[in-house]
């Protein structure tokens, strides 16, 4: 016991003498997402995607600069804004300038915040924020700044794209929403109150709710209050471990209306669902799965399953950042995290996928094609957690039919 | 009274330079660290080292000092943490003018009306109904800072902005090491407190009714209240901490006053020893070196420090600090030279069994999360396949033959440490 | 309005009955031995994942009896060598200890298998719908998770007050010494109950897992909350925990149900607030909201003004 404790000590201390910084050969992005935890299956899922990615569209086909590969480097934040903000300082203590994040607004807030302050304070050692997938409105209308990009479409233009749909349905009379208690849960109820309101002023919301994030384990309450309110349709921004206990408790309780969602499709969610929401369930996105938009995006699909078959490709978009960012190095021969974002504003690239897409200079938005898509067993070419079913596309909405312009962001730009 | 009154002047009139040498050492050292360690990651351990040794001391106040078992520690801390953050944001707004490395005040100002607030009920008790009614309160705070979304800021937390406000000296405190020598200095003035009120009457009544609150009530002095003044004063030291925390991260959420920070405190003031007044330095260290520093190596670090933490409670309840006292009659007697042998005899095959026990877990571990096919894994900086016979054949041979070769090696030590522990013909008796 | 209390009602039983599982060995535990075992949650889980474990070669029924013996046999060996060797040390450090157990364990799940929710499902027979009721569906399975914690406590309470082993447990919660001298082992009734209590917590785990999910933290999430139905209910009594656990079982489910907030309370009285004042979260509290709150305020109260619990007669 004592020895052991020595031992510890003395190996702590001298690993804490030798740290020193690591020589770059190598371009680190710092991954920071859930790594364990209730949202564990979200966040590892994106790493290995981002992994994938960086191989396949970076690595193998010569790297950046000449010769200089991706390396993405997990950091677990428990989901948490603190413990990402920890991490943070841990990827800038070693050397890394770009920093990849997606799961959870409430984080992105934070890093956002946290990156912004860090770039004012320290103009010789710059980071860059590349959000792959927090969706809060927020991050790009009155809290926007230059250090952060988004490669998702946020919640706003979703829900219009959404509720398109809705109001094209006249069997819709009465809606639920519900969603996580944060930031994101919260945009998600003000955007469909919002665009319903404007689209289909008959409809009437018989229930708002937000429930906390992560720690409802039984959503049977839930349900039974959907069932009684006798909503027509249900609309959720769930995702990751909250999508699956909604989906699980609606299905167990025998609900039959429709569900439209932001996020309940992979990482065992279609596998939850299964027959039971067949064709009730459709589900907002980008990045079209079935039918394959083209040969290249399939051959890459099948590529990731042969390496990971336990998983899918659930965020195309990642696939998109990490492009975007290996041509904003080229086109600059710089990996100066300014010179790159310059060239990230602005950029127009064409996906894997054949879709175009523009990286707005305004706010750091990516405007892209939007996708309704169904739960279903019928058409499927990539099926989703190897269940059978899987999503297959229904309407593909431009993204100028879909854009909806910032409000009240003022974005400061360095003055160099 | 006035005995002890007269202990603590008699405390005082010892010669000065031998009480101060070890703060003046502990200033020299503060000031040097960020010399030595003085890249990021080693700031920005140091920082949160500092921050933990507060609080650890703050609790030992209730555990070592006044034998409260508190499970929800992390209230004070997380709310002197959310006041100090948006005083914080006051400031930046110019609500009014005060200068940002003061902002601490205000946490440990909180931690104390919280403290009063609690301590009035729950220090009626020691044991397990003031251990249950920490729990109670914790649970109860952690709650509601998802409700009040206003003050707690719901999931996100609250965010603010260390470098407005009145500046010291043209240092605006963007940059780590500022923050490194703001926390040093209250590092040092909190200890200081610390150590003092353990030596004021009210500090050494703590003991007293943590050792007999029976024989303290008969010498006048009311248990509760003893109690109470001890729960007050560590409120207010964690809300400080929990300030300084604020300060560093400019970030305060939910998780700041959860059970999980409450265990965390606990965990380290027991690794440290609670007995010893600088145990929960220790402890603190400790946990944060393995915390920052294990965690680069292994994912698995966590189990490290429960299997260090329940071994501790099992068969060290003194703790770390603890096995160092151990040795200080040796030391005294100037023997501790005759230990040295044994302990390297015994240390070295100690040392190839927890190797071969860590390359065990760390390579089941491998085994179990790395991608289909891949074998090849390293260990601090030893690459291996992790599916070989050999690898295997290396980690059982460490481990058995270490075990063995332990085991056989214990005799000797404990003769020696007979030999070094002896008393001295002439005082018998004086070292038991 | 009736299907939704006939469901909450439901559904507030078989959470209460659940939490019943755990705080029976508990309070047993604890009226016994004094201690607050902080790891008896950490078998629940463990019985959880060890029949998620058996379910997979052997399927959910062997599970369901392996499991809890597994647990019940680590739980005897965890006060044999544990609890008992720490008992020297004193009081706090046995509450240390468990407390630093429920650590390890969390860690060593972890460790074994995965940070991951596990995919422990019921068992094909039970996945049909039982009947369905205002179009609403209940599951077999809650009906089935009904059933075997009733049987439970049935069994629970035959043997405690009917049986010669019941009548030397309770000798040995109240007078542990005199029972000694009477020449019975108590040590070794003891390790038994705490055995057969963390096996009780471990076939809680069992049917639990599949309904609300096997993960690492799910410990954690009933930890307290079991604490809380103890000191409530009483200490070492059955009857206490049995009715605390309903107790916070409807509490948890009606205040979902029910989506009153103080504002509608206010509007009865025609009294409205500024939105956007400091105190706006206070007008808006919602019973949902203050749901996971009411059990800790009433575990404090409780503490303060009868710290024997509603059904206890002795002091914690």
């Amino acid at each position: 016991m004592k020895l052991k404790s020595t031992i510890l000590i003395g190996a702590a201390l001298a690993a804490l003498s030798a740290f020193t910084a690591q020589a770059a050969d190598t371009i680190k992005i710092a991954f920071i997402d859930p790594l364990s935890g209730p949202f564990a299956a979200t966040g590892t899922s994106g790493y290995k995607q981002a992994q994938y990615a960086a191989d396949v569209l970076v690595n193998q086909k010569g790297g950046v600069l000449g010769g200089q590969m991706f390396e993405i480097v997990g950091f677990d934040n428990k989901i948490s804004p603190k413990e990402s903000l920890v991490q943070l300082k841990r990827a800038i203590g070693e050397g890394i300038h770009y920093i990849m994040q997606g799961n959870s607004s409430g984080v992105a807030n934070a890093l956002t915040d946290a990156v912004k302050k860090h770039n004012d304070r320290n103009p010789d050692n710059l980071v860059l924020f590349l959000n792959y997938s927090a969706v809060d409105p927020a991050l790009t209308n009155e809290k926007c700044n230059f250090w952060h990009f988004r490669f998702d479409a946020n919640a706003d233009i979703k829900m219009n794209a959404l509720t398109d749909v809705i109001a094209a349905n006249d069997q819709i009379k009465k809606v639920y929403i519900i969603g996580q208690d944060y930031s994101f849960g919260k945009a998600v109820a003000a955007a469909a109150v919002k665009y319903l309101g404007e689209k289909r002023s008959d409809i009437e919301i018989v229930g708002n709710e937000l429930h906390p994030i992560g720690k409802v384990k039984d959503f049977t309450p839930y349900a039974t209050k959907i069932r009684a309110s006798e909503a027509d349709a249900i609309i959720t921004g769930n995702w990751g471990a909250d999508m699956v206990g909604l989906a699980k408790a609606i299905g167990d309780a025998g609900i039959d209306a429709p569900v439209y969602t932001y996020y309940a499709a992979n990482d065992g969610i279609t596998k939850t669902i299964g027959a039971a929401g067949k064709d009730k369930i459709r589900l907002i996105h980008e990045g079209r799965v079935n039918p394959p938009p083209t040969e290249e995006y399939l051959a890459y699909h099948l590529g990731f399953k042969e390496k990971y078959p336990e998983a899918d490709i659930t965020q195309f978009r990642i696939a998109n950042a990490l492009a975007m960012l290996a041509r904003a190095m080229n086109e600059t021969n710089s990996t100066d995290p300014l010179k790159v974002a310059g060239a990230l504003e602005g950029m127009e690239y064409t996906t894997i996928q054949g879709d175009k897409v523009v990286m707005r200079a305004e706010d750091h938005q990516l405007m892209q094609p939007i996708s309704i898509s169904v739960h279903t067993d019928e058409n499927i070419v990539l099926d989703a957690d190897n269940s059978g079913y899987g999503l297959v596309t229904e309407k593909t909405i431009s993204a100028e039919d879909a854009d909806i312009p910032p409000v009240g962001c003022a974005m400061e730009r360095p003055s160099s | 009274m006035s005995e002890i009154t007269k202990s603590a002047v008699s405390e005082l009139s010892r010669p000065l330079r031998k009480t101060l040498m070890p703060w003046i050492g502990f200033v020299i050292l503060l000031l040097a660290l960020p010399n030595i360690f003085s890249s990021n990651v080693g700031l920005y351990t140091m920082n949160l080292m500092g921050i933990f040794i507060i609080f650890a001391l703050s609790y030992n106040m209730l555990l070592g000092q006044g034998g409260m078992l508190s499970f929800g520690h992390a209230v004070y801390f997380g709310l002197g943490g959310f006041m100090s953050v948006h005083f914080m944001n006051y400031i930046e707004d110019g609500l009014f003018v005060f200068p940002m490395y003061l902002v601490p005040i205000f946490g440990g100002i909180i931690g104390l009306v919280f403290a009063i607030i609690i301590g009035s009920f729950s220090t009626r008790r020691a044991g397990t109904v003031f251990a249950m009614i920490s729990l109670g309160v914790g649970e109860l705070m952690a709650a509601s800072s998802l409700i009040f979304v206003a003050f707690f800021g719901g999931e996100e937390g609250v965010s603010g902005d260390r470098t407005t406000g009145p500046e010291l000296a043209g240092i605006d405190f963007g940059k780590d090491i500022h923050i490194y020598y703001l926390i040093a200095a209250w590092v040092f003035v909190t200890v200081a407190l610390m150590y003092l009120f353990s030596r004021t009457p009210a500090g050494r009544m703590a003991n007293a009714v943590r050792d007999n609150a029976e024989r303290a009530e008969f010498i006048g002095y009311s248990q509760r209240k003893v109690r109470f003044v001890s729960f007050c004063a560590s409120g207010f030291f964690a809300g400080i901490a929990g300030g300084l925390f604020a300060l560093n991260f400019e970030i305060v959420t939910e998780e700041n006053l959860n059970a999980l920070t409450s265990g965390v405190v606990l965990l380290m003031a027991y690794i440290g020893g609670v007995g010893f007044f600088i145990g929960p330095i220790v402890g603190a260290v400790v946990f944060t070196l393995l915390q920052s520093i294990l965690s680069n190596y292994t994912d698995i670090w966590q189990l490290y420090v429960g299997i260090l933490f329940v071994l501790t409670v099992m068969y060290v309840p003194q703790g770390l600090t603890g096995i160092i006292m151990m040795h200080t009659a040796a030391w005294r007697m100037k023997r501790l030279g005759i230990l040295i042998l044994p302990y390297l005899r015994i240390g070295i095959p100690a040392l190839a069994m927890l190797a071969g026990i860590a390359a065990f877990l760390e390579t089941v571990h491998h085994m179990r999360t790395a991608v289909e096919g891949e074998t090849l894994m390293s260990l601090m900086g030893i690459e291996y396949d992790s599916h070989g016979i050999v690898t295997w054949i290396v980690i059982l041979v460490l481990t058995f033959v270490g075990g063995y070769l332990t085991r056989t090696q214990l005799p000797q030590l404990r003769e020696a440490w007979e030999t070094a522990n002896k008393p001295p013909a002439s005082t018998k008796g004086a070292a038991s | 309005m009736l299907e939704l209390i006939f469901f909450s009602l439901l559904n507030g039983i078989v959470t209460g009955l659940l939490l019943f599982m755990l705080a029976s060995g508990l309070t047993l535990i604890f009226s016994m031995m004094g201690v607050l075992n902080f790891a008896h949650a950490s078998f629940y889980m463990l019985g959880a994942y060890f029949a998620y474990t058996v379910s997979m070669y052997l399927g959910f029924w062997v599970g369901l009896f392996v499991a809890p013996v597994l647990v019940g046999l680590m739980g005897a060996v965890v006060e044999r060598y544990g609890l008992r060797y720490v008992h020297r040390w004193g009081h706090v450090a046995e509450l240390i200890f468990t407390f630093g157990l429920a650590f390890l364990i969390e860690e060593i799940v972890q460790f074994v298998w995965g940070k991951d929710t596990k995919a422990y499902h019921e068992p094909e027979i039970l996945q049909f719908p039982l009947f369905t009721f205002f179009g609403q569906n209940f599951p077999a399975y809650k009906a089935f998770m009904l059933l075997v914690s009733i049987a439970i406590f049935v069994v629970l309470l035959l043997i405690l007050t009917r049986s010669r082993i019941g009548l030397i447990i309770q000798a040995a919660i109240h007078k542990p010494n005199m029972t000694a001298m009477l020449g019975h082992n108590v040590p070794l009734v003891f390790m038994g109950v705490f055995g057969v209590g963390c096996a009780l917590a471990g076939l809680a785990g069992v049917i639990a897992g599949p309904a609300l999910g096997t993960f690492p933290g799910m410990a954690v999430v009933l930890g307290s909350i079991v604490f809380v139905i103890v000191v409530i209910g009483g200490l070492g009594s059955l009857t206490g925990a049995f009715v605390a656990s309903l107790l916070i079982g409807l509490l948890q489910t009606f205040a979902i149900a029910l989506d009153y907030s103080v504002n509608d309370f206010l509007h009865l009285f025609n009294i409205s607030f500024d939105a956007d004042g400091a105190l706006r979260d206070l007008w808006t509290l919602s019973l949902p909201q203050i749901a996971p709150i009411l059990p800790y305020l009433l575990l404090i109260l409780i503490l303060i003004f009868r710290p024997t619990g509603l059904f206890g007669n002795r002091e914690t």
